[in-house]
């Protein structure tokens, strides 16, 4: 489930889509003609849909959550921009025992995380840039209250998993990695960290939403560098899954 | 695998299948000496296949421990003139054709034509079947509405259960004894052709346990010019085997697959069933044999794993036997289906899995084979352990083993009325068909082009493509008022042509009980020899006769597209629509377009789409289910395509749902290949919405990058897909691991890609064999990636 719009402006972003809070019309390749025609199809990207629409969707992979243990993932956008709708959703989840997720930058006000108390069995949670001058300058916002927040769900034994970008030369630095692994390690919960390559299966993306070129030069980064880069957090005994 | 597996492999690799006509000739000779028109029907063709087993080649390939070939030589495959007779045109179409060719030699046609036809020419099968047939029949198959199983194969479809490991020859020739003493020739007036049948399966037994001697005698000879005393120690094994077994139960491993080995040969060179035949739950059946193996140090896991290898070898070295015509279109290809079963349940119900369902999936990992094919049976009890084995080898992206439903299984076969133990000891064979082992002869009969009906209706009865009216006169679609009048329509039409097939099944059947029984089969399936009839006559414990329905997600989409389109929504009309289909969308690209994209299909667990899908099969179900057959049994339905889906779209012109004339169905219960955008558990919702349960066998493929299974997680996750999928009572499901890149690449360069075997349907087959539409078709087949 992705919501749209984004407090954050990460010029990497992989779903540009997501951005904006607008319903907005896209022109896209279709998929099912590729070889022979490049005719294109309009497309709408986002809707207006109410939380019952959701559930009806949601409740057909019922028995696909009870096999797994899974559930649904809410991410973005940034779901905590529209807190209401969301602690409707939530509340949705919980009435019928379905696993709730949430994906999030953490940039919101801490009375936001603090009304989804007991609503949220996951955060999948994104830690981009310890340094707060670098993060203002990459995502266009400062990291402070990213971090309270963290801080803040840790301290509540709330289950968190970190998840780090690695984009490379901005969030895959030596001194980021380090920092971001002492600073999760003083945290009081034991919380995991997924490290996420970077890639380019957005490509396509990017063209159609006329996104940096600098972006289209990147690689990613080699086995054996990621491999340093998990040493960072397993010295310090935080468990670490490359991808996630 | 040691040298001696690799040297064997290598060798049925490179064998080139070529055939044969020893059996032909053999047979031919018999029927020519005139001692068949001394003695009953069933007599003189035990008597021939006694002749066959007596005077064919014999083969024992230096370095063997498991003996007997079919033919003279690995993949030299013999012809079955009583059934279809060859003509010259049909054997340069096999020695010439780019795919599954036979090589046919000079000396072979000669003596088809001399020697052969002109004395089986209207006595075969397949000319007595045509001759019997009524026109209605001959015009349907002509459009292509239907296909015959039983015009150039005999009914097979059978398993092996454990009997032949507690029995040797000489004690089933002594329950055919048994049954002879019981007969009542006062009072049963079915006597004297039950006294034929059961002497005529005494015969085939003792020509059995000749075939096994004549091994001997050649191993005999061997021995004593074999200059290395390893090479010669193993002869004399094989020498002493082969004179114990199969005339004496057997009593070791090695024994045990020696035994089921010789008779394998002895169906398959009997007749050519369909499904050849095979050992079934051969975990089960080996277990004692093995576990009292290694107590008393006469075996090892590696000399026990050798051993299956050289069995696994065994089974490549027979091709399919060739099939021409409609036929070759329906299933082309070199696998015979044997399916071998792993796991499931015991006949108590309780999990079966054993340390052998692992040592032979450690077997089939590292053969690589085409044949066999194998299965892994999970139930709800099943350790999940087996599963994930499975799914080890499955990423590797050979197509094997495909992944069934115990429960679903059982459920099926005693919905049928089926003993519970009788359903837990069976399994799935051939594709996925469900069946008694040992106790049921469940023939497949031909499949079913369900949206040729469609067209066939739009049309009011008439077919576009043999220009013939073949149909009901239903009216003309222009005239319905709803889509209800269509579907009755629809209906009516589906009914008409299931009758025809219907008629034309209790012919065939008739003609094979009368001309061709299958004595040897006999003896193997519970309860011929009880009952003194034979297994095409019905003396088998359960008689199932199938009609397998093709085409599920083409038809759903296609009356989706109407419904939607012309009747719900209005975009256009009836005539608009039935203009742009027999222009093929030439110059109406966009409403192609939009047919595709705004219709609801599916796969998508959209219950618009969905609940047309669950009326078609209803429909479907109501046609054919519980309609007596000539044994005392019943029709029903399964839904598997093999290469059907290819043929059956090469004769429908363009169909609403946006496919453009002549390309290929969808197949099995899958989606229209790319109509799933919802991913894999939207397509197994969809496809867990049908009654599998109602069924003998439904079909699923799947399709996924090798990526999705990289570690212990992806497994895990598509396991749990694979478990939720079986709690919707789905019956079967098997995935093609491997990329598009992949297989774009082996189409351009086959010489660098001929190992690569990918999930056709049911089966797995050589990517570089198959034709140009079927690798498209592979190719286009959505990859799905699960977040």
């Amino acid at each position: 489930m992705f919501f749209k719009g984004c407090p954050l402006n990460c010029w990497w972003c992989h779903n540009p889509e997501s951005r904006g809070s607008e319903i907005e019309e896209l022109t896209i390749n279709d998929r099912s003609r590729k070889q022979n025609d490049s005719s294109s199809i309009p497309e709408t990207v986002g809707r207006l849909v109410s939380v019952s629409e959701i559930m009806e969707e949601v409740k057909k992979d019922w028995i696909f959550y009870d096999q797994s243990g899974g559930g649904i993932t809410i991410s973005g956008g940034e779901p905590l921009l529209q807190p209401d709708f969301l602690i409707e959703l939530l509340t949705a989840c919980r009435k019928e025992e379905i696993t709730t997720a949430i994906d999030t930058s953490g940039y919101a006000k801490i009375e936001i995380l603090e009304r989804l108390f007991g609503l949220v069995d996951y955060y999948l949670y994104d830690l981009k840039l310890m340094d707060d001058d670098l993060h203002s300058k990459n995502t266009g916002v400062s990291n402070q209250s990213i971090i309270h927040n963290l801080t803040w769900l840790a301290e509540e034994g709330e289950k968190v998993i970190v998840r780090v970008p690695l984009i490379p030369n901005i969030t895959d630095t030596k001194e980021n990695l380090k920092a971001i692994a002492r600073y999760v390690n003083s945290l009081e919960s034991d919380i995991g960290v997924d490290l996420l390559p970077f890639n380019l299966l957005a490509k396509d993306k990017f063209h159609r939403f006329k996104l940096p070129n600098k972006l289209m030069k990147m690689q990613t980064q080699a086995p054996d560098k990621i491999e340093r880069m998990v040493d960072h957090f397993q010295t310090l005994g935080i468990p670490v899954t490359i991808g996630g | 695998m040691n040298g001696r597996i690799k040297r064997l492999r290598d060798q049925t690799l490179t064998a080139i299948p070529e055939i044969s006509i020893e059996r032909g000739s053999l047979l031919t000779e018999f029927y020519q000496s005139g001692r068949s028109e001394q003695v009953s029907v069933p007599v003189a063709r035990a008597l021939a296949f006694k002749y066959l087993l007596e005077h064919k080649t014999i083969c024992i390939n230096s370095d063997e421990l498991i003996v007997g070939e079919r033919g003279p030589a690995p993949k030299e495959t013999p012809t079955y003139p009583e059934i279809c007779t060859h003509s010259i045109a049909d054997l340069e179409i096999l020695d010439t054709r780019t795919k599954i060719p036979f090589r046919v030699s000079n000396e072979v046609k000669k003596t088809q034509k001399h020697f052969i036809n002109p004395f089986w020419r209207g006595r075969a099968m397949r000319d007595r079947i045509m001759a019997e047939v009524d026109e209605d029949w001959k015009n349907a198959y002509a459009a292509g509405v239907f296909t015959e199983f039983m015009e150039q194969r005999a009914p097979g479809h059978t398993v092996c259960d454990d009997k032949i490991y507690l029995k040797g020859m000489l004690d089933f020739q002594q329950d055919i004894q048994d049954s002879l003493d019981k007969l009542d020739f006062s009072n049963d007036p079915q006597a004297l052709d039950k006294r034929e049948e059961l002497q005529a399966m005494s015969i085939a037994a003792e020509a059995l346990i000749s075939f096994a001697n004549r091994h001997a005698d050649l191993a005999e000879q061997l021995a004593v010019a074999e200059t290395d005393p390893v090479r010669q120690a193993e002869l004399e094994n094989i020498i002493k085997i082969c004179r114990k077994i199969p005339a004496h139960k057997p009593e070791s491993f090695y024994e045990a697959l020696q035994y089921y080995w010789f008779v394998h040969l002895g169906v398959i060179t009997e007749l050519n069933t369909w499904d050849s035949f095979n050992p079934g739950r051969l975990d089960q059946h080996l277990l004692p044999f093995y576990l009292q193996g290694l107590e008393d140090d006469s075996l090892t896991e590696e000399s026990a794993r050798e051993l299956l290898q050289a069995f696994w070898i065994k089974f490549n070295n027979q091709p399919a036997p060739p099939k021409v015509g409609i036929t070759a279109k329906e299933s082309n290809t070199y696998t015979d289906f044997c399916l071998i079963n792993l796991g499931g349940l015991t006949a108590q119900g309780q999990d079966a899995t054993n340390e052998l369902s692992f040592l032979i999936l450690d077997v089939i990992e590292e053969m690589r084979l085409l044949q066999p094919s194998s299965m892994v049976q999970i139930s709800k009890k099943s350790p999940d352990k087996l599963l994930k084995r499975a799914l080890q080898i499955i990423k590797t992206g050979y197509g094997q083993p495909s992944l069934f439903n115990t429960d679903a299984i059982v459920a099926e076969l005693v919905r049928q009325g089926k003993l519970i133990q009788d359903a837990r000891t069976g399994g799935a064979s051939g594709c996925v068909e469900v069946g008694a082992f040992g106790k049921e002869a469940y023939i497949l009969t031909g499949y079913f082009n369900i949206p040729k009906i469609l067209e066939i209706t739009l049309n009011n009865g008439y077919d576009q493509q043999t220009d013939k009216q073949i149909g009901l006169e239903t009216g003309k679609p222009e005239d319905y008022q709803n889509f209800d009048d269509l579907y009755s329509a629809f209906e009516s039409q589906l009914q008409h042509f299931i009758n025809i097939k219907l008629k034309g099944n209790l012919i065939i059947e008739r003609l094979w009980a009368k001309y061709l029984p299958a004595p040897f089969m006999s003896i193997l399936i519970d309860d011929c020899i009880t009952t003194g009839i034979d297994y095409n006559a019905g003396g088998a414990r359960y008689n199932s006769s199938y009609i397998q329905g093709v085409g599920l997600g083409t038809i759903t989409d296609s009356l989706s597209a109407i419904k939607f389109h012309v009747f719900d929504h209005q975009n256009l009309t009836m005539s608009e629509l039935l203009e742009i289909l027999s222009a093929d969308f030439e110059n109406t690209p966009d409403m192609r377009s939009k047919l595709i994209d705004k219709t609801p299909r599916f796969g998508n667990d959209n219950d618009y789409a969905d609940e047309l899908a669950i009326r078609v099969f209803e429909s479907f179900f109501q046609a054919v289910d519980g309609k007596p057959n000539t044994k005392g049994g019943h029709f029903r339905i399964n839904l598997l395509p093999t290469t059907s889906h290819i043929y059956f779209g090469s004769v429908i012109g363009a169909t609403p749902d946006g496919r453009q004339a002549g390309k290929p169905l969808s197949e099995g219960i899958s989606p229209v290949q790319g109509a799933d955008r919802k991913g894999p558990t939207a397509v197994l919702k969809s496809a867990g919405k049908l009654d599998h349960i109602r069924t003998g066998g439904t079909l699923l493929n799947q399709k996924f990058s090798p990526q999705l299974m990289a570690d212990e997680t992806g497994i895990t996750k598509v396991a749990d897909l694979i478990r939720s999928y079986f709690r919707l009572d789905g019956h079967h499901i098997q995935f093609n691991v491997v990329t598009a890149d992949t297989l774009k690449k082996a189409q351009k360069n086959p010489a660098e890609h001929c190992d690569l075997i990918v999930r056709v349907a049911g089966y797995s087959d050589y990517f570089v064999d198959l034709t140009e539409e079927l690798q498209n078709e592979i190719i286009r087949r959505t990859e799905h990636e699960l977040s």
